[in-house]
């Protein structure tokens, strides 16, 4: 498809959207119009690609496998957790991270068990876009990237750094097709792990992208301690008639 | 000598008067409470584990409702557009909302029947009448998650007025939505929004 075609697609996927609406104006996301379309593009793949397989796999592999899975993954990324720890300047967790994955690969097995965990070593929840919050760089506007999912100006920065930063990535960099299933696996994996969270999301609200976004941003501002740009200024009225 | 018992007595009580009113529980002992009578009971009753819907409402009704002031959390989540509702309106809207977070969120429950929580020491001042009282849920394999109660005192004792999880407000998350409705529709377009999510899912629960 070329680009042409691509914006009329986009368009087209607007109107069906209803971008055309008046709606309150966020200020963390100015570009609500085109994150609601692309959460409209990235509802669509899932519901005809994502979903089912994710479905399929969570009924078919084991239990025990899955976490097997899971761990796999996690024990590469906890390298970039460890590494923004330090950035972040939080030794103490960063050495965590390090002890994690020394034992891990191990005694765990390759990362196929979490026995780190089970020691005592918590997983941290560091990331790049943190880290680039921390070193005082805004949020900027709020994106909705389909397939990867809520985001931001710096958190999809932060996002492809800590992509980069996963050993898989130059482990599999001669083998394209090795590569190309693990990114498979794995978000088939993340996905049958937000199966459940997909069901209450669909139950709680007729506004999904709206519930998105307001947790996504309460999140980041909670783990980065920086308040995201919101409007919720009015979250001390005063209690009346009561 | 007489004298000197009454005021005894009159002491005595004015002694007790503070007493009757420090007994009244606090709200971290509330929640540790309540948190560990329910999750025994998930564990223990069979039906509840299997997902019979009737048995979770019983149990949230008897156990957890009492402890929430859903008039409080409905206000906080439609901000603004609370004072343009009447008082008939305000009862409408309190009651949709909560029939909507007990239908969401009763059958979630269940799943964590089976972690380990951990109470968090409370930090307050006896005059304090909000908290927030912090628990942690322990998942195996994962980062521990926050789950903390804001709390206000009430003349009914401590009421539960929003859940956060992991930095997360529930009531916070429907603010958006919520005024997009009020905007295009009035209270009643938010009370209208509200009864339809719900007759959905009254729909959709009872098919299975």
């Amino acid at each position: 498809m070329n680009i042409r075609n691509c914006l009329i697609f986009l368009s087209a996927l607007c109107l069906f959207s209803g971008c055309a609406t008046q709606r309150v104006p966020i200020a963390a996301d100015p570009l609500e119009g085109f994150n609601r379309t692309m959460f409209t593009v990235h509802e669509g793949l899932d519901t005809v690609l994502l979903k089912p397989v994710a479905q399929g796999y969570d009924a078919v592999v084991p239990a025990p496998v899955k976490r097997g899975v899971g761990n796999f993954f996690e024990n590469f990324r906890d390298v970039a957790r460890s590494g923004n720890a330090f950035l972040q300047g939080k030794g103490r967790q960063g050495v965590t991270g390090l002890g994690r994955i020394l034992i891990n690969s191990t005694l765990g097995l390759f990362g196929l068990f979490d026995v780190a965990s089970e020691m005592g070593l918590q997983k941290g929840t560091e990331d790049f876009g943190q880290t680039l919050a921390i070193w005082g760089v805004p949020s900027g506007p709020y994106l909705f990237v389909p397939l990867i999912g809520p985001s931001g100006g710096r958190d999809i920065v932060g996002f492809t750094v800590d992509a980069y930063a996963n050993p898989l990535w130059y482990l599999t960099k001669d083998e394209i097709a090795v590569r190309n299933s693990l990114i498979g696996i794995y978000t088939m994996h993340t996905r049958a792990n937000l199966l459940p969270a997909d069901r209450i999301l669909s139950e709680a609200t007729w506004d999904k992208y709206a519930h998105i976004r307001s947790a996504y941003l309460q999140r980041r501002a909670a783990i980065t301690g920086r308040p995201t740009l919101d409007d919720y200024d009015d979250l001390d009225d005063p209690p009346d008639g009561e | 000598m007489k004298r000197i018992i009454s005021l005894l007595f009159s002491a005595a009580f004015l002694f007790a008067a503070p007493v009757i009113n420090a007994q009244e529980t606090a709200p971290d002992a509330l929640v540790k409470s309540v948190t560990e009578d329910v999750l025994e009971i998930m564990r223990q009753n069979k039906d509840i584990q299997a997902g019979s819907i009737n048995e979770i409402s019983k149990l949230v009704d008897a156990k957890v409702l009492p402890h929430f002031n859903f008039r409080r959390m409905t206000q906080l989540a439609v901000g603004r557009g609370w004072r343009q509702a009447s008082a008939d309106q305000q009862d409408e809207l309190a009651r949709q909302f909560r029939d909507l977070l007990v239908r969401t969120y009763a059958n979630a429950v269940v799943s964590y029947s089976n972690q380990r929580f951990v109470f968090k020491p409370l930090r307050m001042n006896p005059n304090d009448t909000e908290v927030m009282v912090r628990t942690e849920i322990m998942q195996p394999g994962g980062s521990p998650v926050a789950l903390d109660y804001s709390m206000e005192k009430t003349e009914q004792g401590w009421k539960v007025y929003d859940v956060v999880v992991g930095g997360v407000s529930l009531v916070t998350t429907y603010r958006d939505s919520f005024a997009q409705e009020v905007r295009a529709g009035g209270i009643d377009g938010l009370i209208n929004a509200l009864t339809e999510q719900n007759k959905a899912l009254q729909a959709r629960q009872n098919q299975t």
